[in-house]
């Protein structure tokens, strides 16, 4: 066989496979009903976050004090708030902010945590040294912390970001860290070091696979986890300053007046519950997909 | 085998394990490989064999440094090794290569076949993206494997089919020396002949060296030219096959082929039968280690350690019955 012909052979091998590949994912992501539930409902969220301002008509920062407090209707899809904001616009706008924050945060852990969790697991001397910090982060409760952080670095879009990175970076690092000693001690780890591999492919190219799973099954539940983080630093005065809407800050509007306008309280959190949900169910389906050995049991 | 050129030479090899004693406690050794020596020659076969835990797949990971040896030399043509950094140590690991015993974690899960086969090349910064493919298809077609196995994952193959693959990945540097650390005792009877032939084949074919360490008297004796057998970290005997299975020196190689189940009942058999268990190698027993399990000790073994001597040609014993 000549060369050419034997590498056009295995391209052809390839497309084969990655076609075959691709129907199988497609097949499996179908028939898991959890991980459609959660990627549609987060889909949708996406959307509306993303075309708010195309949707939303009214903004969320005009005050009409003669329409203060009016309960849904077809003007006011939510109704309007103690200062006569239209809250579905607020609660719109406010899904920006909550994605953007969750968003960044789950990245933000996912990129520190895994370096953090996969030297401290390669290199024994590390370990302690990053643990036991980590150990320390986590010895807080997250809220008091990130309310910690906040307070010394002043309330705003990127301190929130900052602050829940701190507190949920060690969570993160702890994950990866007890999933890469397992796969550390592998026999295929053992020959890659026989062939001589330096302790970046090995970590980088062979353990860091490994470990994808946990970890993306990790930042979405830390996804959704900051949005409530988030919404509680509001709710305490500690997130996100007024006017600016965020879903926590707009329940801590609703609480002074929750006996006269429920609206205010419900809205905001369904809201939150259904991104939560839709997070959760999107993360629990993605773990069970990215799974390679499941492929033979379908 | 004509020309008997030394390709591999250890001497007095030892692997210590530090055991922590906990605040206040002395410090404490475990002598898993205890001043073990020998050869290799070019292109023969030499087997370690030995119970577990009597330290011969320690002897296979300390050679390759996968375990720092604690003292001892290893000279691989002519050159000391066990004192090279990491950057002359990848030169030399393209002579040494080694088969795992375990041929399900021996593989990343994650990876292709080719993928995998491939790494090696790039560990070594070997040729170009389409050289190292051709290099690995050559490869894996060696050792019975169709072009569109390149794309499959390690899952998809049975037990022997992957200690094929690893076989493929010791082979694709071109080695001189290959360890097999117990490479076909996961698999089934059946497998492992398939196994064992492919590798003699192969062995022929890149007139390789092969360091095979094992418990398995019957496998070592289809595949070896010379056999050692170590107890508790101690290389006790060491000679040509034919030799260890007609005419076994010491006690311990004695009844371990005693144990070797025969066919054929009606054979009776001089069987030594061992009492008791390994001991500790944390705490070795005085004298020769293989005392306290062995039916001919005398007073002399307790308190004397025997050394390894070659009592007829090519034939080395550690045992005082021996002595003159």
């Amino acid at each position: 066989m000549s060369q050419e012909h034997f590498m056009n052979d295995l391209s052809i091998i390839k497309k084969q496979m990655k076609q075959r590949q691709r129907t199988l994912f497609r097949k499996k992501f179908f028939s898991n009903k959890l991980a459609l539930t959660g990627t549609i409902i987060m889909s949708v969220i996406m959307m509306f976050a993303i075309l708010t301002p195309f949707i939303v008509s009214t903004s969320p920062y005009t005050l009409d004090t003669a329409n203060r407090l009016l309960p849904p209707s077809a003007e006011h899809f939510f109704g309007t708030d103690n200062y006569g904001r239209d809250l579905f616009s607020r609660v719109m706008y406010g899904a920006r902010v909550s994605l953007v924050i969750g968003f960044s945060v789950a990245l933000l852990t996912s990129i520190f945590g895994t370096i953090i969790g996969l030297y401290a697991a390669y290199f024994k001397k590390l370990d302690s040294l990053l643990m036991r910090t980590s150990d320390g982060l986590m010895a807080f409760p997250a809220i008091l912390l990130a309310i910690a952080i906040m307070a010394s670095l002043g309330a705003n879009l990127i301190n929130v970001i900052i602050a829940l990175t701190i507190v949920f970076t060690p969570l993160v690092a702890r994950t990866i860290r007890s999933s890469a000693l397992i796969v550390k001690e592998q026999t295929y780890v053992e020959a890659l070091r026989a062939q001589g591999a330096n302790s970046t492919r090995i970590i980088w190219s062979n353990i860091f696979p490994n470990v994808i799973s946990p970890l993306i099954v990790q930042a979405t539940f830390i996804f959704a986890d900051a949005i409530i983080v988030e919404a509680a630093l509001s709710f305490l005065g500690a997130g996100i300053p007024a006017p600016e809407p965020s879903w926590g800050n707009l329940l801590y509007d609703g609480k002074t007046v929750i006996f006269n306008a429920w609206w205010m309280t419900i809205f905001p959190g369904i809201a939150i519950m259904l991104t939560v949900l839709g997070l959760n169910l999107f993360g629990d389906g993605l773990r069970d997909l990215l799974d390679p050995h499941n492929k033979s049991k379908k | 085998m004509d020309n008997k050129e030394t390709i591999l030479q250890i001497k007095n090899l030892k692997t210590y394990f530090p055991v922590n004693g906990g605040v206040g406690r002395e410090k404490r050794y475990v002598k898993a490989v205890n001043n073990v020596s020998f050869e290799l020659t070019k292109g023969e076969t030499y087997s370690l064999v030995g119970e577990s835990g009597c330290g011969k797949s320690t002897t296979g990971r300390s050679i390759l440094r996968l375990i720092e040896p604690t003292d001892g030399e290893i000279i691989y043509q002519g050159q000391t090794i066990n004192k090279l950094n990491q950057k002359e140590m990848l030169q030399i690991r393209r002579g040494l290569q080694m088969v795992f015993q375990d041929p399900y974690s021996s593989l990343n899960p994650r990876k292709r076949i080719g993928t995998i086969l491939e790494e090696t090349l790039k560990i070594h910064h070997i040729g170009t993206k389409q050289e190292r493919t051709q290099r690995v298809m050559d490869i894996l077609n060696k050792v019975g494997f169709q072009n569109e196995h390149y794309f499959r994952f390690p899952h998809e193959f049975s037990g022997g089919q992957r200690q094929r693959i690893g076989l493929a990945r010791a082979l694709i540097m071109n080695p001189d020396i290959i360890i097999c650390d117990e490479p076909v005792s996961a698999l089934d009877v059946s497998i492992q002949s398939q196994v064992l032939n492919l590798l003699e084949d192969l062995q022929k074919e890149f007139n390789l060296t092969l360091l095979f360490i094992s418990h398995d008297l019957s496998v070592v004796r289809h595949i070896s030219n010379r056999i050692g057998v170590m107890y508790l970290g101690k290389l006790v005997e060491e000679t040509t096959t034919d030799e260890i299975f007609s005419n076994p020196m010491h006690p311990y190689t004695k009844a371990l082929l005693s144990a070797i189940p025969v066919p054929n009942p009606r054979i009776k058999r001089e069987k030594i039968k061992l009492q008791g268990e390994i001991p500790s190698p944390l705490n070795p027993p005085s004298g020769c280690v293989f005392q306290t399990r062995c039916p001919f000790a005398m007073e002399k073994c307790r308190t004397v350690e025997p050394e390894l001597v070659e009592h007829s040609p090519d034939h080395k014993t550690a045992c005082h019955l021996y002595y003159k």
